[in-house]
């Protein structure tokens, strides 16, 4: 197990922060976040095919870098840090990966080319209006009739679900167990609603299916296991990506401490923000340390990877809250307007902390995973 | 390639050393003469300081053949750690001369005496005054010291007392190496909240030191201060991995077993102070409480911390290994530990319920439950609060302003302080 980046690693996200910073800056993000579809295609074609992101940890055969998740993580923790507004999360650490954990490999060469490519949207539906992130929520339904599989039944919290042209679905197969199909965003028997997000950086829809064809991934009844795994690989992703925002409030906050006088002293002179940054950077460097573990597990560590996904999933929500909170708190009256960016990680802190379940549930997890 | 030559020659050099001298038959004190004489003790002190200059990692060859040898190093303890870096960095020839060797034999053990009743965080505020004689040979110093280890049965000790009040308190400082046993000297046990008595208070009654015996310049004292204090974390390594190190038979290692036994002596209580995390999964499956699913959260988010500042740790040597600039990972670690320590106090509580009222023989796990739950609060305390830490934190990591000072540029006397 690496403990410290190679340099490859420094110069990749060296590379995507310097794209971002120019591509995604507030302004663009506020911009984009008004927009029912929240991103920019033009900035999406060039992360797709100047840095090949999309495809950064698929393996070459399909189209991909064959980089691993160790560097997916580390652009999602760029990605996170410049809130940018993208398909990412739900094309590749959703879509692709149930793809790549479920795929037969015809199915894999068929569907992630395209995706590695940043020429198709995919995203994962998981969830249903019970809210419910393991399998046990699951009751959309999957029949198999004379021409082919269709699903029934209703999937929410879908990220990107009203834009992506590939959705891969979770379902349940009656008399079968779990299973995982695909079918085009515009489908007949699918209908999309967009939802409004609490955090407008990352869109959200609720999918109807009646009698919608699908394609069944891998074999039909047998996908528990790789959607567990698939949720475990997304939830070490999304802590690497809640990093990425809390170290931008910590540096935003610290450079507004240094910067906002009042009673005539810098504020960041005062012991009571003080404290609270070195309490900020504590939660920080766990986060990132539990993030950094659990990407590195992902690679290297499978059997260690459903307890530490849980671990960093929990901490990594936790501490991106608390940062954000706190962060408000030291910007003062000025943290809560409009105008000030604050709120915008804010929003991305508290739905990440419920996205793929929330830290109570993750914890939970954790204690079953360690055996407690 | 300079250096694997040096190493494999070095490596020769000791290990031929040792096949020659090394004789667990010796009582400790001879033994360390000879290590004291060759310089192979402290290799890396200079030759003409009892040791052979050589580099920090050479000197791990020779600490990897001692280790293969079985041979007995130097002692453990606030001599090497503390006080010898401090005396060859800052101490006169002289001084060198006649301290140096008693530390190294482990003849004349030290104590450090830098705390006071009236200044706790602010070191640099102590009021223990050493005034010159009328003769102008000694100084004579009057106050009160506190926390000291081993102050009982130390033949010397760091101290720190103040020789000029006309100047800020910083450059008031002197620092000396203070004979322990004299009549104005008295160590009492100080006892602490969980009973234990691990530290000395000291009380100074014109007790007497040489002017020869400033380490440093009068008036300089803070500055060695601060080289002893750059030691200090290293040395509870080193005790740590001195009591670890001694299972042969013969008269040496008889008696270091002794030494170290000794110098542990005040230390029994320490791993329960850090929280003991390692017991609380098997106490919380011993009881039941695991079924609880609040208990289930909580046992999952301390675990978690744990977990993660063990990473984090890792993180950091992997940065220094491979000399990076040392990021932020790396200051953290004492307040992390004060966290974990708080944190796995809650859980046992939560996990032991009523059980969590008794001590001794009656309390959970033969005392050793309550025994965690009233050592803990030192934790946050010892080595530098963690508000002091905090502090360090925000401005020498997150590069935040320091708050403005009143004391620092004011003559000492007319600085308020505690009252005695």
């Amino acid at each position: 197990m690496r403990w410290s980046p190679s340099e490859e690693q420094d110069e990749l996200r060296r590379l995507v922060r310097r794209f971002l910073e120019e591509k995604s800056p507030a302004s663009e993000v506020r911009r984009l976040m008004e927009t029912p579809e929240g991103y920019e295609p033009g900035v999406w074609k060039q992360l797709s095919q100047e840095l090949g992101l999309p495809g950064v940890h698929i393996p070459e055969k399909y189209g991909g870098q064959g980089l691993g998740f160790v560097e997916l993580a580390i652009a999602l923790e760029e990605m996170g840090r410049a809130l940018l507004c993208a398909p990412y999360f739900a094309s590749v650490a959703l879509a692709a990966n149930a793809i790549l954990n479920a795929g037969t490999e015809a199915e894999k060469s068929a569907l992630l080319p395209g995706i590695a490519a940043g020429e198709t949207l995919a995203t994962l539906a998981v969830a249903e209006p019970n809210g419910r992130w393991d399998a046990g929520g699951i009751e959309l339904e999957a029949r198999r009739g004379t021409g082919g599989w269709t699903l029934s039944g209703e999937k929410s919290f879908v990220v990107d679900g009203a834009t992506a042209e590939l959705i891969v679905v979770a379902a349940r197969v009656a008399g079968s167990g779990l299973g995982l199909f695909h079918l085009r965003g515009g489908a007949d028997g699918l209908a999309r609603r967009p939802l409004v997000a609490l955090d407008p950086t990352r869109k959200l829809a609720r999918l109807t299916f009646k009698g919608a064809r699908a394609e069944s991934l891998g074999e039909a009844g047998g996908a528990a296991p790789a959607l567990e795994k698939t949720l475990d690989q997304a939830s070490a992703l999304l802590a690497n990506e809640m990093v990425g925002g809390a170290q931008k409030l910590l540096d935003m906050t610290v450079e507004y401490a240094k910067t906002r006088v009042q009673f005539g002293r810098p504020i960041g002179s005062f012991q009571a923000i003080k404290h609270k940054c070195a309490d900020m950077l504590m939660a920080l460097e766990l986060a990132r340390s539990s993030a950094y573990y659990a990407a590195a597990c992902a690679d290297g560590a499978p059997d260690e990877l459903p307890a530490v996904a849980s671990l960093a999933k929990a901490q990594g929500s936790d501490a991106y809250l608390e940062l954000a909170a706190e962060s408000i708190q030291i910007h003062g009256g000025l943290g809560f307007t409009w105008e000030q960016d604050v709120h915008l990680y804010f929003k991305r802190a508290k739905a990440s902390e419920v996205l793929l379940g929330d830290p109570t549930y993750h914890r939970e997890l954790l204690a079953q995973r360690w055996g407690i | 390639m300079g250096d694997r030559m040096d190493a494999e020659s070095v490596r020769r050099e000791v290990r031929a050393w040792l096949e020659a001298s090394w004789n667990p038959d010796l009582s400790l004190v001879e033994w360390r003469k000879r290590l004291a004489d060759s310089g192979w003790g402290c290799p890396a002190w200079p030759v003409e300081w009892l040791g052979r200059g050589l580099s920090v990692s050479l000197a791990d060859v020779v600490a990897e053949e001692f280790e293969r040898a079985g041979a007995v190093g130097t002692p453990g303890g606030g001599g090497m750690t503390l006080a010898a870096p401090t005396i060859l960095e800052h101490g006169s020839d002289d001084l060198k001369r006649r301290l140096l060797r008693g530390i190294v034999t482990g003849e004349h053990t030290w104590c450090q005496l830098f705390s006071e009743p009236g200044s706790g965080s602010d070191l640099a505020g102590l009021t223990t005054r050493a005034e010159l004689s009328p003769d102008g040979d000694e100084f004579i110093v009057n106050g009160q010291k506190l926390w000291s280890t081993s102050a009982h049965h130390a033949k010397y000790g760091m101290l720190l007392a103040r020789t000029n009040w006309d100047v800020p308190k910083h450059r008031g400082i002197t620092y000396f190496a203070l004979e322990m046993h004299q009549p104005g000297v008295v160590a009492k046990p100080l006892r602490q909240m969980n009973g234990h008595a691990s530290f000395n208070e000291v009380f100074l009654n014109d007790a007497r030191v040489p002017v020869a015996n400033a380490i440093g310049e009068v008036g300089n004292g803070w500055t060695v201060a601060l080289a002893t204090l750059a030691h200090e974390r290293r040395s509870f390594d080193a005790l740590r991995a001195a009591a670890r190190s001694t299972k042969g038979k013969g008269r040496a290692y008889d008696e270091q077993r002794a030494e170290v036994a000794e110098i542990m002596a005040p230390y029994t209580w320490y791993p329960q102070r850090a929280g003991r995390a390692d017991l609380i999964v098997e106490r919380a499956k011993a009881t039941g409480r695991n079924r609880d699913p609040v208990v289930r959260q909580e046992i999952a988010k301390l675990l978690s911390l744990a977990r993660s500042t063990e990473w984090t740790a890792r993180r950091a040597k992997a940065a220094r290994v491979l000399g990076r600039p040392p990021g932020p990972e790396g200051s953290l670690g004492k307040l992390y530990a004060s966290e974990i320590a708080r944190a796995c106090s809650r859980v046992h509580t939560l996990i032991s319920g009523s059980d969590s009222l008794l001590a001794g023989a009656d309390g959970p796990l033969d005392g050793i439950i309550a025994e965690i739950l009233v050592s803990v609060p030192a934790v946050s305390i010892a080595g530098g609060t963690d508000e002091i830490q905090r502090n360090i934190v925000s401005e020498r990591v997150l590069g935040l302003p320091k708050d403005p000072q009143t004391d620092a540029e004011r003559a000492f006397r007319d600085v308020p302080r505690n009252r005695r």
